[in-house]
């Protein structure tokens, strides 16, 4: 189990950096960028894992905290990268929308010739 | 539920695979946001509700919406580039 | 970089990580251990605040200079975006021609989700502290929701929900008022970001002290955030051509 989890974090991590080498189309390489970060929010999860643990969310004022739970600082993480991720890539993609603009083409190997 | 978690974890990767294969960034919104889908399902097994609310908003509506319109606004015909017609 | 230089890079670039990640990996803990000494400080500085969702918690309250750093990065996104999707010198804006044909289903299935998907964006948003949820999903649920109104194909009704300039001042004051709280919390207790406010009982609605004033702060913020970013969007794909059109025949550039 240890191993296949952390197999997928770095499976994604390289196949999203793979597909961002491959691509033919800005906005194909930036969603690939996308599938690399999943990588590390699976990672990150991963690290703070237990087994038999619950969320680290206290329900009710009844349930008082004395049971296990999962680390709850790793999820912070993973959740405002998230977010931020998202926003990062809205950047990315009005920059490749741009460059189509001046450019006519979002093909990397195309636009070497147009800037060199 | 270790059976569950494997299970999540290789479709989540296949997924991955999936995503990085797919060449028309157009069908890319769709298998990244079935991607999307399925890693939440495994941040839910990992005990983790508050990441897989955040990767369902994000990563199922506002990402793929996004590049399809960015796609839309790159390939549709008669735009600035007319390579990907049919659309 | 032509193609097969990419790829040598590509392959350069994979055996380096994996020259130093074998090392790492071999000292990675045992998956599901029980040796969490972060999760054992963490649950008892939460409890300590009252704070059900110790992820809240982490995020607004031992954790909240990150998160407001977190947060400044996402305005400097959205504004970079907005900056780049503007329509240009050489574009012009055509105006929707009344409704778009849309089967009456989805049109019904846009107006019935809107009012479901407000209502648990807010839900989300002001129960961030008790149950999973918070300013960030909650927000994002609320300015992804918004735009089911152009699923339902009424672009005028979208445009009327969403003034843009609201959502460019929420997104100020979500911005703002973190700082605000935060320079509250140093004047009254000697700390940037400090828990200053009445910490209320453990599980309740007002409990958790700032938490959950931050939740709300940054819930506007990410709320207004996203929905400046796909109105953009929408804007620059339906809506924006170039003026002359054929532009790409004389092949010179927009500058």
């Amino acid at each position: 189990m240890k191993g296949l989890i952390y197999f997928v974090a770095f499976f994604l991590l390289i196949i999203g950096a793979f597909g961002i080498a491959r691509s033919k189309d800005l906005v194909h390489a930036v969603v690939c960028l996308s599938v690399a970060q999943a990588g590390t929010y699976v990672l990150l999860l991963a690290v703070g894992y237990q087994h038999h643990a619950s969320p680290p969310v206290f329900g009710s004022p009844a349930s008082r905290p004395t049971r296990d739970v999962v680390d709850p600082l790793v999820q912070a993480m993973a959740l405002t990268d998230i977010v931020v991720s998202a926003t990062v890539t809205a950047l990315l993609l009005a920059i490749s929308i741009q460059i189509a603009k001046r450019n006519h083409s979002v093909d990397p190997d195309e636009l070497n010739a147009v800037e060199g | 539920m270790t059976a569950i978690l494997a299970a999540c974890l290789l479709l989540v990767a296949a997924a991955g695979l999936a995503v990085v294969l797919t060449g028309d960034p157009a069908r890319q919104a769709l298998t990244l946001s079935a991607l999307s889908l399925l890693l939440a399902l495994l941040f839910l097994a990992l005990e983790a509700p508050d990441v897989a609310l955040s990767e369902i908003g994000i990563g199922t509506a506002i990402v793929p919406l996004m590049v399809m319109l960015a796609v839309r606004k790159i390939h549709a015909p008669g735009k600035v580039d007319s390579r990907s017609a049919g659309r | 970089m032509s193609r097969p230089v990419r790829y040598v890079v590509f392959c350069l670039g994979v055996v380096g990580l994996a020259i130093l990640l074998a090392p790492a990996v071999a000292h990675l803990p045992a998956f599901g251990s029980t040796f969490h000494p972060y999760r054992t400080l963490a649950v008892a500085a939460a409890v300590a605040h009252r704070t059900a969702n110790v992820v809240s918690a982490i995020n607004f309250d031992q954790r909240g200079l990150d998160t407001f750093g977190e947060e400044s990065i996402f305005l400097a996104s959205v504004a970079g975006a907005a900056l780049l999707l503007r329509p240009g010198e050489h574009e012009t804006e055509r105006r929707p021609l009344g409704h778009a044909r849309m089967l009456d289903a989805t049109r019904l299935l846009g107006y019935v989700l809107l009012p479901l998907s407000t209502i648990l964006g807010l839900d989300l948003i002001s129960h961030g502290n008790v149950t999973p949820g918070g300013g960030f999903q909650g927000g994002v649920v609320l300015g992804t929701g918004l735009h089911l109104l152009y699923v339902a194909g009424s672009y005028d009704a979208l445009e009327k929900m969403r003034p843009t300039t609201l959502f460019e001042w929420g997104e100020a004051i979500g911005a703002g008022s973190y700082g605000a709280l935060g320079v509250a919390g140093l004047l009254a207790s000697g700390a940037f970001l400090a828990n200053f406010v009445p910490l209320g009982h453990f599980g309740a609605l007002f409990s958790g002290g700032t938490v959950p004033l931050l939740n709300i702060a940054v819930g506007i913020e990410v709320a207004s955030g996203g929905a400046i970013l796909l109105s953009h969007f929408l804007r620059q794909a339906m809506f924006t051509e170039p003026a002359g059109g054929g532009r790409r025949a004389s092949g010179e550039r927009d500058e």
